[in-house]
């Protein structure tokens, strides 16, 4: 790990142990935004980690991103760290201005020859808390184009996941846009199942962590629990699992950059992801028992996002029948040549 | 706050050209081996083939040139290991004194012993078995008998060792004896020897697996003689060295890439039939390969810096053995064709062979119970 990634993970680390209490999490559930939470991201310059230079933030990279990725999954953060550096990024792609406030991301909307965007936007990050929201079609010349628009205003339909973080419901009759196009090759999907893999691989770290730690108090039998082989070999399969998203996350977020076809990448790393989410949530609540089903104990507040997470930019059976497809049409004796290009 | 250190590792460009030289030298080597032999891979017995990855200096890559090795990178090492791996490639001659003997000797053994045993070694010359389990000590090992037992210049070895794969072909036995006895610690009082396979007093009786193969023996010793210079490393140190070995020999791609001939075979078969309906199973297995190739480049990652990957070799043996023993269910699943020993398709071969050996691929070298007490370990709950 390089100096500057080091110091970012320290920085994120203290600001999100600060602010992120189970309290303040609970609260964001019913609806309170953690406007000083937010203001502390925006202070350290961590929101604007991925937009360039020249839109005012640090040019960082996917690699750089994942250790605040992480980080958010592990504290279950709730406010729209994610998708504001995301749009950040996209909109950077595009030499397209990047305002101060949360930002968020739309999927389900096309750009109109008159630079107009229609279509209803689902599932809408804080879309009712967002400044601006970003989308990423293809636009009248093929390429992809990055749009911008303001959302301060707009009607929408407030829904919320099972993690109680909104996503909200736009509908967009040919609203005027700002757009330009940019160089990349993979859509909205794509980004978005990259950045949720990394929340997932740094939700995975602590649900390791605060299953170990409840093992080693939680005594029963006379012993804590984590003396029992039965709980033990457990808790080593939710470690292999964890170790997994952990390292596929890292390859992917460090390859998408120079990869001829970052979709793979992208596509392995969701596919082994969500699979590491269902076995090891399973686990947690099983080592966790009773109290871990409680709304009082905060195990939820990373489970419940972990299940949303893995639903959202296609499940990984999606990406799975996208990676399938691609190797039979590759064929067999491509195969190990592509996994070792990687 | 992470327990395992898997960091994305970069192979440097003189390990991708290395690639490049051993798959030519694959492509051509291994035109005449059919997929049913290719799929025994690293447990595959071909001396002549090893032979000839010593002439090409493939054997014995990280070690000093002095011993006949290469002063190569760990990293370039590992990608001659995965090329080996993914083509099939009869490699189980010389593997376990290229995996773990000769590092061994490296660390513990004797000047002497080097010379002796190294340059022959990495020829592909000298191939060595190793003597850890007994009838009443598998996993744990630490309960080993077979005893040795101080005589005039060297010891009296009385036992029988266990599972001993490719003891019959082997030229040297890495063995773990019992030379003392302390009862408030068994870990005390174990010594490694070398012991020259043809000393008399040996018996070696093959025991046949459920394949029908006979790779692994029960070794009989009845007053066998080890001269005191054949003793590795210190007197009752067998336990940390032992350790030590094992780290070598769970830290390697082998590990999950046992069954990798089925998928390639599985892909073509799908190909073949324009079958779509399992592009998910497909995609699942081929996510689970580049995970957990790229877990075992970090690992290569750390050995070449010099790191122990104890933890981390646990973790990539676990994953890998569940991934190889899901392979022929999935393929059984898939393709819907009958496992055949030595008649029908390739496929079904390879299918046959597969799907019976691959029960043993959670037992050998470790079992799945005894490595996820090792990360149970790694994680403080022990």
């Amino acid at each position: 790990m390089s100096e500057f990634r080091n110091i970012l993970g320290e920085t994120i680390d203290r600001l999100l142990a600060d602010h992120v209490t189970k309290e303040i999490v609970q609260k964001a559930e019913e609806g309170v935004w953690p406007k000083k939470l937010w203001s502390a991201l925006e202070e350290n310059g961590l929101t604007r980690l991925m937009a360039g230079e020249e839109q005012g933030g640090a040019g960082g990279s996917w690699g750089d991103a994942l250790v605040i990725l992480r980080a958010q999954g592990r504290y279950a953060a709730p406010v729209p760290l994610a998708e504001t550096m995301v749009a950040a990024w996209l909109l950077s792609q595009a030499g397209l201005d990047v305002p101060d406030g949360p930002l968020t991301l739309l999927t389900g909307v096309t750009l109109g020859k008159e630079g107009t965007l229609s279509g209803t936007a689902t599932h809408v990050p804080w879309g009712h808390n967002a400044v601006l929201g970003v989308a990423l079609v293809p636009g009248p010349d093929g390429a992809l184009h990055v749009v911008a628009v303001p959302l301060a205003g707009l009607k929408m339909g407030l829904e919320e996941n099972i993690a109680r973080e909104p996503r909200d419901t736009i509908i967009f009759e040919g609203h005027a846009v700002t757009s330009a196009p940019c160089d990349l090759t993979e859509g909205m999907e794509t980004w978005g199942a990259l950045m949720r893999s990394g929340l997932m691989a740094g939700g995975l770290d602590y649900l390791l962590n605060q299953s170990v730690e409840y093992a080693n108090d939680r005594k029963q039998f006379g012993k804590p629990i984590g003396k029992f082989q039965a709980v033990q070999q457990q808790l080593a399969v939710l470690a292999t699992q964890a170790a997994a998203a952990g390292a596929i996350a890292g390859h992917a977020c460090e390859r998408v950059g120079e990869a001829d076809d970052p979709g793979f990448e992208v596509a392995v790393a969701k596919t082994r992801i969500d699979e590491a989410v269902n076995m090891s949530t399973s686990i947690a609540h099983q080592v966790h028992g009773a109290i871990g089903f409680t709304y009082e104990h905060g195990l939820h507040l990373v489970t419940r996002r972990l299940w949303s997470w893995r639903a959202e930019y296609g499940s990984g059976r999606s990406w799975a029948a996208r990676l399938g497809r691609q190797a039979i049409e590759r064929g067999a004796d491509n195969l190990w040549t592509d996994v070792t290009a990687r | 706050m992470q327990t395992f250190r898997f960091d994305p590792c970069r192979l440097p460009p003189e390990a991708e050209a290395l690639r490049g030289e051993v798959r030519a030298f694959l492509s051509d080597a291994l035109t005449d081996i059919p997929p049913v032999i290719r799929a025994q891979t690293w447990s595959g017995y071909d001396p002549e083939f090893s032979k000839k990855l010593g002439a090409k200096g493939w054997i014995g890559m990280t070690w000093p040139k002095k011993y006949g090795g290469h002063e190569r990178s760990a990293l370039e090492r590992y990608v001659m290991l995965e090329e080996m791996l993914a083509a099939g490639a009869p490699v189980g001659a010389h593997w376990i004194g290229d995996r773990q003997s000769g590092q061994l000797l490296l660390r513990f053994g004797t000047e002497e012993q080097r010379q002796l045993i190294l340059p022959k070694a990495a020829k592909g010359e000298l191939l060595f078995c190793i003597g850890m389990s007994e009838p009443d000590s598998g996993s744990d090992l630490a309960a080993a008998r077979t005893k040795a037992e101080k005589t005039d210049g060297g010891w009296t070895v009385n036992g029988t060792k266990l599972w001993t794969s490719n003891a019959h072909n082997a030229h040297y036995m890495i063995a773990l004896f019992r030379t003392s006895l302390d009862p408030d610690n068994r870990h005390a009082g174990l010594t490694q020897f070398l012991v020259d396979m043809k000393t008399p007093g040996i018996t070696i009786r093959p025991i046949k697996d459920l394949t029908g193969n006979a790779h692994f023996n029960e070794v009989v010793f009845e007053d066998v003689f080890v001269p005191d210079n054949m003793m590795v490393g210190e007197e009752g140190n067998g336990w940390t060295q032992v350790t030590a070995e094992l780290a070598f020999e769970r830290s390697g791609p082998e590990r999950y890439l046992s069954s990798f001939l089925l998928l390639t075979e599985l892909i073509r078969e799908l190909g073949r039939t324009g079958d779509t309906s399992a592009d998910a199973e497909i995609g699942r297995l081929v996510a689970h390969l580049v995970t957990l190739r790229q877990m075992s480049v970090s690992i290569a990652g750390l050995l070449e810096a010099g790191e122990n990957p104890i933890q981390e070799a646990s973790v990539v043996k676990d994953l890998g053995a569940l991934f190889e023993q899901e392979l022929p269910v999935k393929a059984h699943e898939l393709a819907g064709v009958e496992p055949m020993l030595g008649t029908g398709s390739d496929y079904a071969q390879v299918l046959g062979f597969l799907t019976q050996a691959s029960v043993s691929f959670s037992l050998r070298g470790g079992t799945r119970e005894i490595l996820r007490g090792i990360i149970a370990r790694g994680l403080g709950l022990r």
